[in-house]
């Protein structure tokens, strides 16, 4: 039960928010994303005692033979886990700003965030197709409503091209259910090896093509810098931490189990295009001078070494690309709030402008620096671990791949640090000496993703042992 | 039988009601009131069959399928005659003549949903057509109505001539009008009766505004009085449709014989899927924009007809249901406004919020977004097409154009929420923003239990 309380929380206090007034809302949204908190937590704790009670399965559309099957195992629980503390984190940032028609703004962020935990509970094909789209919709409202200039066309980009995704999985969706022997949408029945080796062939690419267009892999990003560049920081908060995730979860649980084999003959060109999107993206974002659209290439090149991990067919990788999906979250999410703060500050997005941040605000620097070397995944800090178990399954899958997909550590290395001397080191100009140092709420939350940061990056362990039953059995579908 | 019964009377009473009251408003209550017991008394019909079907002299075969149908179109019409039955004001002063016509539209639809005799599709079809003729040019003044009146004649005319040919053509290979007894299914193909085939596919194509059938479609649909324009592109299609495949579906299976209408009219869908979808795109004014995207709906529709399974039948009950109630919203919405074009919604969304938040429903349900009518209406022919086999290229070319579709349906939305602008209404009753909430909460409601309408099949 609580797996449905943890969908329901967001989305009936999303509801509720639409018609609140005043500073209803931002309590409204502390409110939630704290109750959503301490129901995952509880469900950490109960994964741990009794995993079986997670589950949850009702009678839905006995017609098509769909059930309202939810249910957390460990790679689900991790996700919703990033997705209680990244929202909470956000309400926690934003608490100053007064958006116009608050009201709308915090039910659609809390109903996007009801969207995504079901994406990621959802153990019914129909169900995860379901919550798939209705995640999107909301953001899609979030960055025309509340985005820069150029919000209309770019979102609606991003929008048409998400849904053609996923009317392509659609299709998939459809032809395995009528492959199933007793036509089901459970999980069960589409893992149980019914389709074909010669359909999962072309199936994979219906599934691959809507998972890439998500993550973004390329040549499927082209929606991404733009949407992000566009969006209100919030929204690319989540957009960036959270949604992307959704791609690369789609592939773990609905694309390996589903389509070994046709993830087995896909896997070199998967792996090669992830590659390339780390080389791509992380050369473009070199050249960046604007700061919101670095970031969004450098999530690119990060999310491209996780999607080649996943079809190296190895545990480690695996493991590194769990513990990854949650430091990604995280780490980006910490970037986001320093730009968010400067932007704030400053009203500008260009990195030439800015400058000798360091002198005037020195709590600026001090985090910015610390998220950064995390970003970049140096030791002792969580990003480490997880790009270190990635490169060593790439590694034992192919030698040339980890050398040339290696490369975007250098690289990443390049543009953070570039975009670090260039943002608080320098010369001063006359608009960075205005800067004022961290707020009470900045400082809190960027003192919790800090001490994520090195917690994780010194003892990983729990992290590990979380998403162990997933790894494992995700390694004996092959 | 109940239903067609009580419909053509009814058709007749309020003939008669316009002798007798004159005023409007009453005039359209005594309409609802008819309508439902038209509901009623079609209902009532399901205790009398039981659970098999029953058959009236050989000409009507009465079924639960059937008897679902009439509900969604007699359901519909209502949701229509409560949302707009006031605009029939604005058309002209015969209000209840207009209110007679569409009670006789909607016999010959029920006659579509229950005929079991060639002859008795024959008469389905122009008991639908003619009083639909007569709507169109209801609006004197304007010559565009009138154009529209005439054109819609001519090339209504011509196809009901290919019709006649086809039920000839059929009856001259098989000596029987009787659906049950064709038995074209069986043995070798008869070459006459494929003519008669193709013929009834052209002129049943054209009836549900088919490519390469639909070039009245836009211009008919985009002259005639809006309000009609609403009725005639939601439940006249679906009656369209039922007839289509209850006679494809019914009398032209067999082994031989459905691989040589099958390809064809699979060709016929996928031109629909993408002169409707892509045409759409360019439109300027909502209302030639739906009228296009009715042609592009109707493509989704045939996906229906030429898969052959009982994914094809749910879906078509649901597809009936989701398309006629969501664009009858929009229709009632646009009738409010003064401008018809995207810039007309502009800024909808400050100045009528209930108005914007249900016209987003409807639109996406239209577009098949998750928890919609429209989604399960689209995923159901999908699927059919899908479970079909040889169809995947037809799919593929459904979900292309169901993506394309986004683009001017959220064109609407994009209008009104985040354009500037200050789209002007007529005023806006409280009934009538409850009746856009009902009708909403219906398409939402079926969206989340499609089985609420299936459970009856």
């Amino acid at each position: 039960m609580l797996t449905v309380l943890l969908i329901l929380i967001p989305l009936v206090a999303g509801l509720i928010t639409f018609g609140l007034k005043g500073s209803g809302p931002k309590a409204m949204g502390l409110i939630a994303s704290l109750a959503s908190l301490a129901v995952t937590l509880g469900a950490l704790f109960q994964f741990r005692t009794a995993p079986a009670s997670l589950q949850f399965s009702a009678n839905w559309i006995p017609q098509l033979g769909a059930q309202f099957s939810v249910g957390l195992d460990g790679m689900g629980l991790m996700l919703c886990l990033l997705t209680a503390i990244s929202f909470l984190l956000i309400f926690i940032v934003i608490f100053n700003r007064d958006y116009e028609r608050a009201n709308n703004f915090y039910g659609l962020m809390l109903l996007s965030q009801a969207g995504l935990v079901g994406v990621f509970t959802a153990y019914d094909a129909l169900l995860f197709y379901v919550f798939w789209e209705l995640a999107l919709i909301p953001v899609y409202f979030l960055c025309s409503l509340w985005g820069g200039e150029k919000r209309i066309p770019v979102t609606f980009k991003f929008f048409v091209y998400t849904f053609a995704g996923s009317l392509l999985m659609l299709i998939g969706l459809i032809y395995i259910y009528l492959q199933t022997p007793e036509h089901s949408f459970s999980y069960a029945s589409f893992t149980s090896g019914s389709v074909a080796p010669q359909d999962q062939s072309w199936l994979f690419w219906l599934f691959f093509v809507a998972f890439a267009i998500k993550m973004p892999v390329f040549p499927f990003h082209t929606w991404q810098p733009d949407t992000y560049e566009q969006s209100p920081t919030p929204v690319t908060m989540v957009l960036s931490g959270i949604m992307v995730k959704m791609g690369l979860f789609g592939v773990v649980r609905w694309l390996l189990p589903v389509l070994p084999k046709g993830a087995y003959m896909w896997s070199d060109v998967a792996i090669v295009l992830s590659i390339i999107g780390i080389i791509y993206a992380s050369c473009i974002a070199i050249v960046q001078s604007d700061i919101k659209r670095l970031i969004a290439y450098s999530s690119i090149a990060h999310i491209g070494l996780m999607s080649a991990a996943i079809f190296t067919n190895n545990e480690q990788s695996l493991q590194g690309l769990m513990v990854q999906m949650f430091n990604h979250g995280i780490n980006i999410i910490g970037l986001w709030i320093i730009v968010e703060i400067i932007q704030n500050r400053l009203k500008i997005k260009n990195l030439n402008e800015m400058g000798g941040i360091a002198q005037y605000a020195p709590g600026i620097a001090i985090f910015l620096v610390t998220i950064s070397f995390a970003n970049i995944a140096l030791p002792l800090t969580n990003g480490f671990i997880g790009e270190f178990l990635m490169f060593s399954g790439l590694f034992q899958y192919n030698v040339w791949f980890m050398a040339v997909a290696g490369l975007g550590v250098i690289l990443g290395a390049v543009y953070t640090l570039n975009m670090v001397q260039k943002v608080i080191f320098g010369q001063s100009n006359q608009l960075t000496e205005t800067t004022t140092d961290l707020k009470g709420n900045e400082l809190l939350v960027l003192s919790i993703i800090v001490v994520i940061i090195l917690v994780l990056g010194v003892y990983p362990k729990p992290m590990l042992e979380l998403v162990s039953s997933t790894t494992e059995l995700v390694n004996k579908v092959y | 039988m109940n239903a067609l019964i009580s419909t053509a009377l009814s058709g007749v009473v309020m003939m008669f009601a316009g002798l007798f009251v004159s005023n409007k408003q009453r005039i359209k209550y005594i309409a609802i009131f008819v309508l439902l017991v038209c509901l009623a008394a079609n209902l009532a019909e399901l205790s009398t069959i039981g659970a098999g079907e029953r058959t009236f002299y050989g000409m009507i075969t009465v079924s639960h399928f059937s008897i679902l149908f009439n509900a969604i179109a007699l359901g519909a019409t209502l949701i229509f005659f409560l949302l707009s039955g006031s605009a029939f004001e604005n058309v002209g002063e015969h209000v209840s003549d207009y209110f007679a016509l569409i009670f006789f539209i909607l016999s010959g639809i029920t006659l579509a949903s229950t005929f079991s005799s060639l002859l008795m599709l024959f008469l389905a079809i122009e008991i639908i057509s003619i009083p639909q003729y007569i709507l169109a040019g209801a609006d004197k003044k304007t010559p565009k109505s009138s154009e529209a009146s005439l054109k819609y004649f001519l090339m209504g005319s011509f196809s009901t001539g290919i019709l006649l040919m086809g039920i000839t053509l059929i009856y001259g290979a098989t000596g029987t009008f009787n659906v049950a007894d064709l038995g074209l299914g069986a043995g070798k193909v008869n070459t006459l009766a494929l003519c008669g085939i193709i013929l009834l596919a052209f002129a049943l194509s054209f009836k549900v505004s088919a490519a390469p059938f639909h070039f009245w479609t836009p211009d008919v649909y985009d002259g005639s009085p809006t309000v009609f324009t609403s009725f005639m592109a939601t439940v006249v299609k679906a009656g369209g449709f039922i007839a289509f495949i209850r006679i494809f579906h019914g009398a032209f299976i067999g082994e031989r014989i459905t691989a040589d209408w099958q390809l064809l009219l699979a060709i016929i869908t996928a031109a629909t899927l993408i002169i409707g979808n892509f045409t759409a795109v360019f439109q300027q004014s909502v209302k030639r924009m739906l009228a296009y995207s009715s042609i592009a709906q109707a493509g989704f529709m045939l996906l229906a007809v030429v898969s052959i399974n009982t994914h094809a039948t749910q879906g078509i009950i649901l597809y009936a249901a989701a398309y006629s109630v969501a664009t009858i919203g929009i229709f009632a919405v646009m009738i409010k406004l003064k401008d018809y074009t995207f810039d007309g919604f502009n800024g909808l969304a400050r100045t009528q919020p209930v108005l914007a938040v249900t016209t987003t429903i409807f639109v996406c349900s239209l577009a098949g977004i998750p928890l919609t009518a429209g989604f399960f209406a689209k995923y159901f022919v999908l699927t059919a097409a899908v479970e079909q086999g040889n169809l995947l290229w037809l799919v593929i070319v459904a979900v292309i154009c169901a993506a394309i579709s986004a683009y001017y349906y959220f064109r609407v939305i994009i209008a009104m929420y985040f354009k500037q602008g200050e789209a002007e209404t007529a005023p806006i009753s409280g009934g009538f923003k409850l009746m856009l909430i009902i009708t909403a909460a219906i398409v939402i409601l079926l969206g989340i239990f499609p089985g609420l309408l299936l459970q009856f099949i």
